[in-house]
């Protein structure tokens, strides 16, 4: 049976959907999580694109950040992904390549009494087949001389998922997270922070589109069933971070996180960092990461028969795969003395090369070779933010 | 000992420790973590943007960090 025409068409938003709006939580978190002192005012504009893999998304994200009097902050932030596909699930699947935007709004309140500081934030996602929102309570504490900041976060939220070819078809997710953070003041010139996150999820967890495959009695051919995912999932991450200022005025950072989840994925990552001020008002930063991940129990690129299991993925994101990051950012104070109501300014560019090779993802472009011999899939993103920020 | 008294007892010694902790970088000291270069996430639209990206092509998810970093001096 070859695939429907139209199945993938969203494989990738779903994702997008989840992986944003667990971004744009810690944005707010990340905004409003500095325990002792307020965020400074600012505002920040910032246009992205993604190019890699048959895919590109571009769009701007804009935010604001404002206090009010000595102990209330606001923010609020816009975000667009403008989609167009034609990823490797896409072409592979017999569709033509599509394009939707996802729109995004999320706001903060931020109060802080003493040396404690208390958030509360609100997102809402949309987009033609999927629509999530997100609530967000988190509090922060400085102790011990403000050496160390401790912080809790909790996020509800509650998503529907829809389906373009069906317009009876909607489902429900929930999801939890559960934060807890630690910074601490080890020496002059270092820091260090702990993170741990909980996350579970309870609802319709697979895409209604994507397909897996299975061999044919033939032997030489295979066929496609629609994915089968658990209607829940329990996952823990930990995360270690550490910043050093060096003998002259430059830094470097490094980070390692752990993450593993009740559908038998482990996945490691690493980064190592490095800033430095210039002359005349530039900053120049450079990192690397490296992420590696093993595949989900239900996971099979290939599987033996139709209905092998109660469980069936073939999503790359759930398979066994590593990637390669190299990032470089150049960052120019345009504005570092003030000018009228804006104290700072800067305007900033930032270049990602992302290198994703498959272990278990094989390139069904290629359909000279007999099921399960052909190529591993690999490819390589593009990933650029233009921004600029200002305080005031 | 039973657990409850072993919890008290836990806990008793851990607020006595708190109580005797210095800070042992004094607020003067604290001109390098004030840089902004010693941020643990400088740019946040950025790096929620990344965040985002990464979170869209992985599995992993959680723990991503972004809690300030800087002096932590009023």
């Amino acid at each position: 049976m070859a695939p429907r025409a139209d199945t993938v068409v969203a494989v990738a938003v779903t994702r997008q959907v989840t992986g944003w709006l667990a971004g744009s939580a810690l944005l707010c978190c990340s905004l409003l999580i500095r325990a002792g002192v307020l965020p400074e005012d600012r505002a920040d504009a910032l246009y992205h694109s993604y190019e890699g893999g048959g895919v590109e998304i571009t769009g701007p994200s804009l935010m604001v950040l404002k206090k009010f009097g000595q102990n209330v902050a606001v923010s609020g932030n816009y975000y667009v992904d403008s989609i167009s596909s034609a990823s490797i699930d896409v072409v592979t699947s017999g569709a033509s390549a599509y394009s939707e935007d996802r729109t995004e709004f999320s706001g903060g309140v931020d109060y802080m009494h003493n040396n404690s500081i208390m958030s509360l934030s609100y997102t809402n996602s949309s987009e033609d087949d999927y629509d999530a929102n997100t609530a967000s309570f988190g509090i922060s504490m400085d102790m011990f001389g403000n050496m160390t900041t401790v912080s809790m976060g909790y996020s509800r939220g509650w998503d529907t998922v829809m389906n373009n070819q069906d317009s009876s078809f909607s489902r429900d997710l929930d999801r939890q997270n559960y934060k807890l953070g630690l910074t601490q003041v080890i020496t002059k010139d270092m820091l260090l922070e702990l993170n741990y996150e909980g996350i579970t999820d309870e609802g319709f967890l697979n895409n209604p589109y994507r397909s897996v495959r299975f061999l044919n009695p033939d032997g030489v051919s295979y066929g496609t069933e629609a994915e089968r995912y658990p209607n829940t999932r329990t996952s823990n991450a930990v995360a270690i971070r550490s910043l050093y200022y060096l003998p002259y005025r430059a830094a470097v950072s490094g980070e390692y996180r752990f993450f593993d989840d009740t559908w038998g994925i482990d996945a490691h990552n690493v980064k190592i960092g490095y800033i430095h001020p210039l002359q005349g008002g530039w900053t120049l930063e450079g990192s690397y990461r490296y992420y590696t991940q093993k595949a989900a129990d239900f996971y099979s690129d290939l599987f033996p028969y139709q209905n092998a299991q109660n469980f069936l993925a073939r999503d790359k994101e759930l398979s066994e795969f590593s990637s390669h990051t190299f990032g470089v950012k150049l960052s120019y104070d345009f504005i570092e003395n003030g000018w009228r109501s804006i104290d700072k300014g800067t305007i900033n560019v930032a270049w990602d090369h992302i290198l994703f090779d498959y272990e278990d993802f094989r390139d069904l472009r290629v359909t000279t070779a007999l099921p399960g011999e052909e190529p591993l899939y690999s490819f390589s993103a593009d990933v650029l933010q233009l921004y600029v920020s200002v305080w005031f | 000992m039973c657990l409850r008294a072993r919890c008290l007892l836990l806990t008793a010694l851990l607020l006595a420790g708190c109580s005797s902790i210095e800070p042992w970088v004094k607020p003067y000291e604290r001109a390098h973590l004030a840089d902004p270069i010693m941020s643990f996430d400088r740019d946040p639209v950025s790096g929620a943007y990344m965040t985002h990206v990464y979170q869209a092509r992985e599995a992993a998810r959680g723990a991503e960090g972004g809690h300030g970093g800087g002096c932590g001096c009023n």
